[in-house]
């Protein structure tokens, strides 16, 4: 088991700044600033292979190069802490036990970035955290490791944290920026790109607490050894926040690249399923990912066992595979509606599409009552194939990725659980008579 | 100068000219629909989706295609672009889906709606919608409110083009005017109840695409094809004076700024030219105005008699169908 994030997290006290100092806090701040140039950094990001832990998996290294370095024009890093995937919970967890690892991934994040501001957008509904953020960005200013000339360096940075007024479209980096300029949190339409034209219209990197937080190990251990924990593209480590009907929710720092079937069943992980129920389905990378029956999940559909990587979850495109995602693994046993589980995911986006393009704004609301309808039991066998023409025609039509993330969940349900929307349809009487859980196969209510 | 290719039609074009201009100068069927976009207005378009087109060919230097389509009016042309509109099944029908989702929850209310006759959501719906809604809800509702003592809200026929509220942002100083709330209850609206007291918001009329946004001292009373437009000019202190009056025998129902085949005003007017005056000794009265589109009006009965051409081909393929069913 290799943990760098989690480390120290049983440590009592990990949230102050002594404490963490005394663990090796800050040693990569200061090796960063002493020894090192900002390009280095980059570089050795760059090498570490480090991928963004906020569900795309681009490239950090790559997104830093990138960023346009204009003379006199001020930069700008911004943290997304929006976190409010459904099913996600890691960078709370990391932010409220150990806030200095964010807070020292800033600076040293900035000092490659050239920044001399620096932003955490934080998620309105997190407050209490947003607490304990700015108590210990309160603690690192006293002991002179943020303001003027940090540890005798020359460099200065700013650090800010900005709780938000709690929108699930504030975490798409565009309307995370126009939220922090104290606009409408609207996403942008891209191009420009943020790398050129994001924050008061100055070259932006977005990036996720998790990402922020692995830069210090990076600098630490060098970019080369963290590439070498993990397998192939894959590198590093992954927070998971495993949930559902497991026996061990929590928390997980994995090595990427897990057995699956280890995660999931394993007593160091999360201990397998729930009153020794069989599993049913997955979803793996928060609740826009697919959802992926047990058996697919557990074995791709050429019949290797699955890695807790990048590509091994992602093997077989959407037909019979699924994303690592931001790491919200939901887990459901053989009780569990999936029709019931996707209008409760559907009812969300509708309620957080921000209503800029149309087909979001229309499409989210029409799926949920639409889906609505099965759980009614109103529905017939031509609204399946409706509610996947309606999933289809959102894809890919929107200015950003919430209308992917509303449409992948339908149509992974439709393409996996089909049968299950048809039981839906036969049995409307039923339905009715049984109004929480059920059992899906012959719909009979569930004692526990 | 950058050479793109629409539909198999090549022009060359100014550098950071867009997709949709590019068409535009081209002209005919492979024009993409535009619903939110307005040339006078910046940053606006990118909202309504129906001008999406399929990019095949990024550029020269990079051929890759673009993933996903791109909607034309904000997607600037590179050199060697190829892009593919009505020649691409799949886009065509992907359109037929914005389309859809915009008059889901529209009400549908054509025939006691002033817009009626030059609503680009009409001519839309005809162009590419289905003729029977798939939608079985309730149509969601808002109140009708008053912006000011000129212009009525009727927020259920919105479409959330945003054009008015980028008219509030850059034509009109002391803006009040914007969205509240989101998602599909998402409306247009002023601070709290305030009225857009401005010179210019008179303009937000013209520019709304649908009968969201209408002139109170002409609401109900023609229908815009009984109506003749003429362009007329006066001198006025604040604007350019240059308008179209639209004329029941001598009086003047309405006063609108004069619009091209795209529906979009030459020049802003001011708010006294557009509601104050209503007399004909006004206007100096230049002549007949051509409305060139293919909506009722463009019929353009006065002026220049001409003969009557409608293309009935369309509704006589839709009645033989319904008879051979």
């Amino acid at each position: 088991m290799k943990r760098l994030l989690l480390q120290h997290i049983d440590v009592p006290g990990i949230d102050t700044l002594s404490v963490y100092r005394e663990h090796g806090g800050y040693k990569a701040l200061e090796k960063a600033l002493k020894d090192m140039k900002p390009d280095d950094i980059t570089e050795e990001v760059k090498k570490s292979g480090l991928r963004g832990r906020g569900g795309a998996g681009f490239p950090t290294g790559l997104k830093w190069s990138f960023l346009a370095k204009p003379e006199g024009v001020e930069r700008y890093l911004v943290c997304n802490a929006d976190e409010s995937e459904p099913g996600t919970f890691k960078d709370r967890f990391l932010m409220s036990k150990i806030p200095h690892a964010l807070i020292e991934g800033m600076i040293v994040s900035s000092f490659a970035l050239g920044a001399k501001t620096s932003y955490i957008y934080i998620r309105g509904e997190l407050l209490y955290v947003y607490h304990i953020l700015e108590k210990a960005i309160a603690e690192a200013y006293d002991a002179g490791l943020l303001g003027k000339n940090i540890m005798g360096s020359g460099y200065s940075l700013d650090l800010y944290v900005h709780p938000g007024g709690g929108a699930y479209i504030c975490g798409e980096e565009t309307a995370l920026i126009e939220s922090l300029e104290g606009k409408r949190g609207n996403p942008r339409i891209k191009p420009p790109f943020p790398a050129v034209k994001g924050l008061w219209q100055s070259p932006t990197v977005v990036n996720n607490v998790e990402t922020i937080s692995a830069v210090p190990h990076i600098v630490n251990m060098g970019g080369d050894a963290y590439a070498a924990i993990g397998v192939g593209k894959s590198t590093g480590t992954k927070l998971i926040s495993a949930c559902g009907h497991i026996k061990k929710p929590g928390v997980y720092e994995i090595e990427l690249g897990l057995p699956v079937e280890e995660f999931l069943f394993s007593d160091e992980y999360c201990g397998g399923i729930r009153n020794d129920k069989k599993l049913k389905a997955v979803v793996a990378g928060g609740s826009s990912v697919p959802i992926l029956p047990g058996e697919l999940f557990l074995k791709t559909a050429n019949g290797e066992p699955r890695l807790m990587s990048y590509e091994s979850l992602s093997d077989g495109g959407f037909a019979t595979g699924t994303m690592l995602g931001s790491g919200g693994f939901i887990v459901m046993d053989e009780d569990t509606s999936v029709v019931k589980n996707l209008w409760n995911f559907t009812r969300f986006y509708h309620h957080e599409s921000c209503g800029q393009c149309s087909p979001c704004r229309e499409g989210t609301g029409w799926m949920e009552k639409v889906l609505h309808k099965f759980l009614e039991g109103h529905a017939n066998m031509n609204d399946i194939d409706l509610l996947w023409d309606i999933q289809s025609k959102i894809e890919g039509k929107t200015i950003c990725p919430l209308g992917e993330a509303a449409s992948w969940p339908v149509a992974s349900a439709i393409r996996h659980f089909r049968s299950e929307f048809e039981d839906y349809v036969k049995n409307p009487q039923k339905i009715k008579d049984v109004k929480h859980y059920y059992r899906v196969n012959n719909l009979d209510p569930v004692i526990n | 100068m950058p050479k793109v290719t629409i539909d198999n039609v090549s022009i060359e074009v100014p550098e950071g000219t867009t997709i949709l201009q590019a068409a535009r100068m081209i002209g005919g069927n492979l024009v993409p629909p535009a619903m939110c976009y307005y040339t006078k207005l910046d940053t606006s378009g990118g909202y309504c989706r129906t001008c999406i087109v399929k990019v095949t060919q990024g550029s020269e230097r990079d051929p890759r295609p673009m993933p996903k389509p791109v909607v034309s009016c904000r997607t600037t042309v590179m050199d060697g672009m190829v892009v593919e509109n009505i020649t691409n099944e799949e886009l065509v029908e992907a359109r037929k889906g914005v389309v859809e989702f915009l008059l889901i929850n529209h009400p549908l209310d054509c025939p006691v709606c002033d817009q009626a006759g030059e609503c680009h959501l009409q001519d839309l719906s005809y162009e590419n919608g289905l003729s029977k809604s798939r939608y079985e809800f309730k149509r969601r509702e808002f109140e009708m409110h008053d912006i000011g003592d000129k212009i009525k809200l009727h927020m259920n026929r919105c479409i959330l083009c945003y054009r008015c509220v980028k008219v509030a942002d850059q034509v009109c100083d002391g803006r009040v005017h914007g969205v509240i709330n989101r998602g599909d209850v998402a409306e247009i609206s002023t601070y709290i109840q305030n009225s857009v007291d401005n010179d210019f918001s008179g303009n937000m009329i013209d520019v709304c695409p649908v009968g969201a946004l209408t002139d109170k001292t002409f609401r109900f009373k023609s229908r815009v094809w009984f109506a003749k437009p003429m362009d007329a000019h006066r001198n006025c202190d604040k604007c350019c004076g240059k308008v179209a009056v639209w004329l029941s025998g001598d009086d003047i129902l309405r006063v609108t700024g004069r619009k091209d085949k795209y529906g979009e005003v030459e020049d802003w007017i001011c708010n006294d030219c557009r509601f104050d005056k209503k007399q004909k000794s006004d206007w100096v009265i230049e002549g007949p105005r051509n409305i060139d589109r293919h909506s009722v009006i463009a019929q353009n009965k006065y002026g220049v008699l001409k003969q009557l051409k409608i293309d009935v081909s369309k509704q006589k393929q839709i009645g033989e169908k319904a008879h051979n069913k």
